[in-house]
């Protein structure tokens, strides 16, 4: 499963340092169990994201997709697992994490604008007993037009659409130049023009070598928005390169009777040359 | 009346002095608090605090009488009342984490017995016959009259080092109280910052027991934010206004109180602030009710005029006497019912623009119904510019009406 991770981090000589194996694991995921009154959620997961790859989790609903994401960074209690980011404990590397929550986990009523929310992925760097400068808000800024936003800067985000809330939520993780992104669910409820532009975001990340992993439930989108995919029904089902991975088997196994056969066939079917 | 304006002009004595500016900074620091207490929807818990804090009190007392002889001493009443408000709220969050009920039962229970346990030990005090207990009855209600000069000076000082660790933190709370999950992913220990908040409150109750009691200090930290909410929707700006709300509320109060001494501080602040929360309600040009009516006098105006520039880009006539009687006024519509030739050329830019949103609405049918200025404005002003760019490139319109040449007469 963690093949396409290590590919990457064998060196011309055949040996592999730590030093070069940390950095091919940006994210690394062993032996996740979480549990919600005794009934089991996430039986025994492990997963690591492929090093500057656009991932999509996927699975049905209730599969644990987004409760993957939230135990992995330890915001919900688990039973058993470890996280790792680039070969140390989350812990010590959540500098190096962008997390963009579901749009309605938030109040929007919050009395701020959309440059404050912005400004908060800049917080930790910020640090203790300082307030946000300048030089944060032009960095806020920055980010805002990165998503397109930056005419929204002063609105109150009550008054933005969720389209434009789901923007400001990645803007915000843009803000924290982060080298591992968790997103959970960007695309729930936001038009088709705001999906490309998250998309295009998300692309661009990538080129520049960030390792993005997004919690996705539309099927008939992954094979153009993706190139990775990690299939995910309480246990682990399959993980890798989309034409590997994305298969009507894969698929029959995750969802079981949930996807017609002729669904199942049209996912099938768009997919790209085989070798 | 008289004494009413020496007290509230620092006349009326040092001391009465005093015990305004106590009462003002308290007020202050209760009000930013609360704030934060209001944002992170936890404004029960510091009813909560309050009522646990008697045990703590009368303990104290007994405590303090038996070995000293001194049960009176504040510092250590509210050391006792510091104590139990902390087991209270331990004992809410035990509740609520352990069993499946949720926060406001915990509050209900634990909020009833601590103060049920209070007033049972209230009683056995009164049987003891033993002096100095008369100034416990101010912990319910609160009184200034009798107040020492070293307590205000404890009660100023200690509500100004609150208030000035709030500011201190007041980023990471506004962080906290927006967005828990992604404060704790960017590294902040949100467990600490909880605490933090909680023991801030737990201050500022305990230091406002004598001045304005335990059954109304929770006041104190509700109503200045949820007034000063009214006037802003920016963080810092509702931390200032509410720490000066709070201010005049506790300043006019102790200084009635003071010129009455028959009154009891704690409410007659309670109702300063909510004259201030009424004021606040009532005229603040963010969120106050007049301000809403103006604003919805000011939409029908904008619905009904975009209505009548759509009928007459389709040729059809203004029936409605409301709509006709705007155009008009700006000069858009002829008294025989022709538009004039501004009325026509905004009628076009109008209906493409209204071409636009429809097309938005289709592909976006569950975020255009939740827009609330869905086809009211120019599509430029609210959607960006690459969706309205994606729009006209479907559409095939070579551009929409700009922000400037559309711009609505009201």
């Amino acid at each position: 499963m963690t093949s396409t991770a290590s590919l990457h981090s064998v060196t011309h000589n055949g040996r592999r340092t730590d030093h070069e194996a940390a950095a091919a694991n940006p994210f690394t995921v062993q032996g996740l169990t979480v549990a919600y009154h005794q009934k089991p959620v996430l039986w025994n997961v492990s997963f690591s994201a492929p090093v500057g790859c656009l991932t999509a989790i996927i699975g049905p609903n209730g599969a644990g997709k987004s409760t993957f994401l939230k135990a992995a960074l330890g915001l919900i209690p688990k039973l058993s697992g470890e996280t790792s980011v680039f070969g140390a404990p989350i812990k010590k590397q959540l500098a190096r994490i962008a997390y963009v929550p579901q749009r309605s986990s938030v109040d929007w009523d919050f009395p701020a604008t959309a440059l404050d929310v912005v400004t908060m992925g800049l917080y930790g760097r910020i640090g203790w007993l300082r307030w946000p400068g300048k030089r944060h808000r032009a960095a806020a800024m920055q980010s805002l037009a990165a998503v397109g936003m930056q005419a929204f800067a002063q609105r109150q985000i009550g008054q933005l659409s969720g389209g434009q809330q789901q923007r400001i939520f990645l803007a915000r993780a843009l803000a924290q130049d982060a080298d591992v992104y968790l997103m959970d669910e960007p695309f729930a409820g936001v038009d088709a023009a705001t999906e490309k532009a998250i998309v295009d975001v998300l692309h661009q990340l990538v080129v520049s070598g960030k390792t993005v992993l997004v919690v996705h439930h539309d099927l008939e989108t992954v094979r153009d928005y993706f190139s990775h995919v990690f299939l995910l029904n309480g246990q682990p089902i399959a993980s890798g390169a989309v034409e590997d991975a994305f298969t009507p088997q894969n698929l029959q196994k995750a969802y079981g009777g949930r996807l017609a056969s002729t669904q199942l066939q049209g996912l099938a079917a768009a997919a790209p040359h085989k070798a | 009346m008289h004494a009413f304006w020496q007290a509230i002009t620092l006349q009326a004595g040092y001391n009465t002095a005093l015990v305004c500016v106590g009462a003002a900074i308290l007020g202050a620091s209760a009000g930013a608090i609360g704030v934060f207490v209001l944002l992170r929807k936890r404004t029960l818990v510091s009813d909560a605090v309050s009522h646990a804090t008697l045990p703590g009190v009368a303990l104290a007392f007994i405590v303090g009488q038996l070995l000293f002889e001194a049960g009176r001493s504040l510092p250590l009443l509210l050391t006792g009342a510091a104590i139990s408000a902390a087991l209270g709220v331990l004992a809410v969050d035990a509740i609520k984490n352990h069993t499946r009920l949720n926060e406001d039962t915990a509050i209900g229970t634990v909020l009833s017995t601590f103060f049920a346990l209070g007033m049972v030990l209230l009683t056995v005090i009164q049987s003891l016959q033993v002096s100095g207990q008369a100034g416990l009855e101010g912990f319910l209600l609160g009184a200034t009259s009798g107040m020492l000069f070293s307590e205000a000076v404890l009660i100023a000082v200690a509500a100004g080092i609150i208030g000035a660790a709030l500011l201190l933190r007041m980023k990471e709370f506004t962080l906290l109280c927006f967005d828990e999950q992604f404060a704790a992913t960017s590294g902040y220990n949100v467990k600490a910052l909880d605490r933090t908040l909680l023991i801030l409150l737990v201050g500022i109750v305990v230091i406002g027991l004598k001045t304005v009691g335990l059954v109304l200090i929770v006041a104190l930290a509700i109503i200045p934010p949820v007034a000063a909410r009214f006037w802003t929707d920016r963080v810092p700006v509702l931390t200032a206004i509410a720490a000066g709300i709070g201010a005049t509320g506790g300043y006019i109060g102790a200084a009635i109180s003071a010129s009455a001494p028959d009154m009891p501080t704690g409410g007659v602040i309670v109702l300063v602030l909510f004259t201030l929360f009424v004021i606040s309600m009532l005229i603040a040009p963010a969120r106050g009710v007049l301000a809403a009516a103006l604003r919805h006098r000011r939409f029908q105006k904008v619905v009904h005029l975009r209505q009548g520039l759509l009928s007459l880009a389709h040729n059809e006539p203004v029936l409605e006497p409301l709509t006709a009687r705007l155009l008009r006024r700006n000069g858009l519509l002829r008294g025989d019912g022709r538009p004039t030739p501004e009325g026509a050329s905004l009628a076009h830019k109008t209906a493409q623009d209204q071409l636009l949103w429809n097309a938005y609405k289709q592909q976006a049918p569950e975020e255009a119904l939740l827009m609330k200025d869905w086809s009211l404005r120019p599509i430029q002003e609210v959607l960006p510019p690459d969706v309205v760019k994606s729009l006209q490139d479907d559409l095939s319109l070579d551009s929409a009406p700009s922000a400037n040449t559309l711009r609505s007469p009201l």
